[in-house]
Formats: C-alpha cells, structure tokens, sequence
C-alpha cells in the first residue's frame, strides 16, 4: 500500500495586489514504504513550495488551489496551521530545512532546542526522561553526543549543526521524512558525512521513507531511487534513478543534465552548456508547452498544446514528442 | 605583460586570537598570482581560503611574512579596491534591501576619486545587464528581494562588468545557485576572462568545478597550501591525501560513491 500518496496537488501564492501566481500545478505521485524519492529542478520551479504543501502547512501568502495529499489514508488538507504543527509535523511528515544555521535558535543549548520537540508532542514527560531520551537518540549520529546537546548552535561546526537538525527532525521517528536540500550548504566532504549519516538512520529503521530534494543531479543518483525533475511547477520526468540520468527523454531533463560538469580526467573540453533563457512567468496563464520557450527541439504547436504525463520507455514524460 | 606577478605571499601568516585561543587561519603560505590567470583556491570549509581572499582584498593583514599586490603591501583599500573586486557567495546580503538594484549598480561607481558623468554611468550600467543577459527594462525600479538567487548572482557579477576591476575574487559563487545557473555564472567568468582579461581568483570546495574553470589550483587544508599545480596533475596525479579525499568526496555520476 502506498503510505504518501499526492493527488493532482496545485498550490498558489496570492499575492498583495490579488494575484496569483500557480507555483504548483498538478503534482500527482505516490510512493511505496522505503521509498526514497528525489526531486530535482531548478531553484524557482517550485521544490519549496511543494515541500510546504506536503506537509499540509499552508501559511499565508500559500494556498491550495486543488488535490490532495494523504499520508497513510490520511488527507493533509484543509487543516489550520496549529493543528498541522499540533498532529502531523514531526509525527506523520517531518522536514529537515536547508540552511540548519537558521533552523535553530541561536540563543538556546541544542538539547533544549530538542527537549521542546518532545515535549510538545509527548505528553507527561520529565526533563530528565526526555534528556536521556535524547543522549541515546544523538548516540546513534556517530558524534561527540555531550559536548553536542550542550553546545548553542554557533559552537558547532556546519556539519555537526545540519547532523543535529536531521536529529530533531526525526526525533519522533516520522513516517515521512521531506529534506529540503538538506547539503546544498555545506562542502562536499561535510556532505558526505551528512548523506552517510541519512543512510545509517534509514539502515537502523528510525524512518524509511524520504524525499530528497536537491539540484544535484549526480547526489540524487548516488541517494535516490526514483526521480522526478520539476520544471515550472510541474513534474515533466518521472522515473528510476538509473532511467532518469543515464537515459533522459524530456528535453529539460537532457538539458539539465548538460549543465552538470565533473572533474572526471580529460573531461575539461565537455563543457557544461546553460540553458538559455528564463522560466516562464507563473502569474500568467499558460496554455502550451512550459519548455517551449527554450527548448531546442520545440515544435511549433509546442507553445499551442498543453502536454500531459504520458509513459514513454517505463517512465513518465511531459512532452509529446520524447521518445 | 602576460607574466606580470599580481599577488605575491611569502610565509604568510594570519592569525585571529591569542593564547590558548589561537586560530592560525592561514599558515605560512607561499605563492604568486600572475597577471591574466584563473587560479583556483579549493578546500573544505574552515580550511582558511576565505581569510585568503579577504587578504588579497586587503581586509585583512597578514600577522607575519608578507603580501604583496604589485610588489607593495595592500594599504589603503580605497584605492586597492579599484582594481580588486570581489563576488560573494550570499548575493542578497551584498546588496541594500531598500535601494533599487540599478541605483545601487550606480553606486558601484563611488570607489572612484571623480565619477563619470550621469549619461555615462547609465550607458555603462546598460552595457553591464546585458553582459549578464538581462534586459535594463525588465530591471527598472526593482529591489533586491524581488529577484530570485540566480538573478542575484548575476546582478552581483553585473558590478564587475560595470566596475571592470583587474582582478576578481569570487568567493564561492556559485554554491548557491543550482546547477543551470552554475553554468551561466561559469560562462560569464569565461567571458570576464576573454573580454577583460581578467585575473581570477577562484574560491570553491568542489574540485571538479575548479577543475573545469582554472589555470591552476591551490588545495588548502587546515591553513596550509598543500598542493598546487596545473589542474590535470593534480586531478590526475594527487600526491597529498587532503586532494585524494577531496575528489573522492564529489558525487561523481559514473563511479561508486556511498554505499547503501
């Protein structure tokens, strides 16, 4: 049974002038227990703005506009912020942030950051419990545990303070775990200590379903196993992860990948091509093609016909023309 | 011209606090920088590459040894910044949230001793956005907030068109920025390079991108130079431990990186 099911979710930012701007349209995946999904896509497509709508937590410029997500058989929607943060963070859907400098109050130790969560979410705990809880808990993270917990947030280094960030999060063993670019911050060899650590937790069973969000394409092979590629609020590839960077078929995907560069030997002439041009502007309306604009092998009725998520070689595509 | 030295350290040495507290941030390092090379610092973080270039900027002095621009030490930066200009990793903590951004790629002309006339600055400023491939029209009257990380990035290298400095330092430009934009903002360093022969001083913790953009790499670790030499050997060739791990660390698309 498939325990995160997404519903053709669209979500939209209105704005102080009454517009609205369709940041997600017709979002629709499911994903089975220990399922890890990633998501990849330009900054602006949209990554943030689903992971808000994942979680159910619509906070105002944000709404809904249509679908649903359900975690478990459970719908997400229609619920007030307090219930969310009260039933359902941290529990049900957590998300580990981006920047883990901004996701902890500097003035407080990391072990009171932590004893909050559990206290808000454990009724008739005791402090002490709730500390043990803790050290047993941040054992698992391969640290120095008591110089950790006992440290205010500026004391850590970078990668300590995201491993402790993943640790609150998942405090509560979740039943979904959304990292939201959970290393784009850190250096590649903090990286890899992270990732290492988001495997160790999935191994010991403290949560095993996760989606990963990141524009990394090559981390997202080496962590994920599926992919989808958002562009423009919509998901225009869905596949493996071994389908979807070795054997692109939408042209977005194909660009996407043509822009990645690597320090592999005698690599230096394949140089990395940017794409050109900008993402269309999602306060208008858009009848056709969102790639069309700066897709090289764009047709003429491209910009005319909307595209639809149709199967092409076990995976699924956005264009009408990948094959 | 081509073989001029711009920057030339010699045991250099800066350290941040006292007694028991003491950082050596950059630890008796060696080297040159020539006139029209890209050279690349890579290395983890807190390996001290950034204290490096806030030396070359002359922010900070070095506490032994020497370092030269020129052949002088950096003393006033007022002046020294005229032909030194640096890129940031955060763009929007580079600009003022309350300023429009043309009003403040105008301001840019400030580290001048006499501006040039109104016409001109807005003449030079046009010819800045459309390096960077944005239209002045579709700028008029925005604020930084308004504009999205990659449009940032590229207002921040807009000022370098604007000012076009000897030298850049970019300090991990692109980190924040997703991989598309990486490699406009690599395009327009190219473009730097080719149009202004510019000397470049690159910044970064990934290998592979210093790799792809440099004429030489410097890998740092813990404050000392490790290694430097022509990008080939060292990528090919690593003789130091600190390299190895670096490249071992990147999540290469084709080879084994974690296990599950």
């Amino acid at each position: 049974m498939a325990i995160f099911e997404v519903d053709k979710l669209s979500l939209h930012y209105l704005t102080r002038f009454g517009q609205k701007i369709h940041a997600v349209t017709d979002v629709s995946f499911t994903m089975e227990q220990g399922e890890i999904l990633g998501i990849a896509g330009e900054s602006g497509c949209g990554k943030s703005t689903l992971v808000n709508g994942l979680m159910g937590l619509f906070i105002p410029p944000l709404y809904p506009t249509s679908g649903d997500v359900r975690v478990g058989g459970e719908s997400l929607m229609n619920r007030s912020p307090e219930d969310v943060r009260a039933n359902i963070l941290s529990r049900k859907v957590s998300m580990i942030p981006q920047g883990a400098f901004n996701a902890l109050n500097p003035t407080r130790k990391v072990k009171d950051i932590a004893a909050d969560v559990m206290a808000a979410h454990i009724k008739g705990v005791d402090k002490k419990q709730i500390y043990e809880r803790l050290k047993e808990r941040f054992d698992l993270f391969g640290m120095d545990t008591n110089k950790v917990l006992n440290s205010h947030p500026i004391q850590l280094t970078a990668g300590e303070r995201q491993r402790s960030v993943i640790g609150i999060s998942t405090l509560l063993n979740p039943q979904m775990v959304i990292a939201d670019e959970p290393t784009s911050a850190l250096d590649v060899t903090t990286q890899k200590v992270v990732i290492k650590m988001i495997f160790d937790l999935l191994e010991k069973g403290i949560f095993s379903t996760m989606i990963f969000i990141t524009h990394e394409l090559p981390l997202l092979r080496h962590v994920a196993n599926n992919i989808a590629i958002m562009y423009a609020g919509e998901i225009v590839e869905k596949g493996t992860a071994e389908q979807v960077v070795f054997d692109p078929r939408h042209p977005y995907t194909k660009a996407l990948m043509g822009a990645m560069l690597s320090a592999e030997p005698g690599q230096k002439q394949r140089k990395p091509t940017a794409i050109e041009g900008a993402p269309p502007n999602l306060a208008n309306p858009i009848t056709g093609c969102r790639f069309a604009e700066r897709c090289p092998q764009a047709k003429p009725e491209c910009k005319q016909n909307k595209q639809e998520i149709r199967i092409v070689g076990d995976r699924q595509v956005r264009c009408d023309y990948a094959e | 011209m081509q073989n001029d030295i711009l920057f030339e350290a010699q045991n250099s040495v800066c350290t941040f606090g006292h007694g028991k507290k003491l950082v050596k941030a950059v630890d008796d390092v060696s080297f040159n920088i020539k006139d029209g090379e890209i050279v690349s610092l890579v290395g983890g973080s807190g390996c001290g590459k950034s204290v490096l270039a806030k030396m070359m900027l002359g922010l900070h002095h070095p506490t032994s040894g020497t370092f030269t621009y020129k052949g002088a030490p950096i003393t006033d930066y007022n002046v020294h910044w005229r032909e030194v200009q640096a890129v940031f990793q955060d763009p929007f903590s580079c600009f003022n949230q309350f300023f429009t951004i043309r009003s403040q790629l105008k301001a840019a002309f400030g580290i001048y001793k006499e501006k040039p006339s109104n016409s001109e600055m807005e003449e030079r400023v046009d010819q800045a956005l459309l390096a960077v491939n944005v239209k002045p029209s579709e700028l008029e009257g925005k604020y930084p907030f308004e504009l999205s990380g990659g449009q940032m990035q590229r207002m921040l290298l807009a000022r370098i068109f604007v000012l076009k400095p000897k030298v850049l330092i970019a300090d991990e430009p692109t980190s924040m920025v997703d991989a598309c934009v990486r490699a406009n903002i690599l395009d327009y360093l190219m473009k730097l390079k080719q149009e202004l022969s510019m000397t470049i001083v690159f910044i970064t913790h990934d290998i592979g991108l210093a790799y792809y953009v440099s004429d030489r790499l410097f890998i740092m670790h813990k404050g000392k130079i490790v290694e430097q030499g022509a990008p080939d050997d060292v990528t090919l060739r690593p003789k130091s431990e600190h390299t190895i791990q670096l490249l071992e660390d990147i999540p290469e698309i084709h080879k084994e990186w974690i296990k599950r």
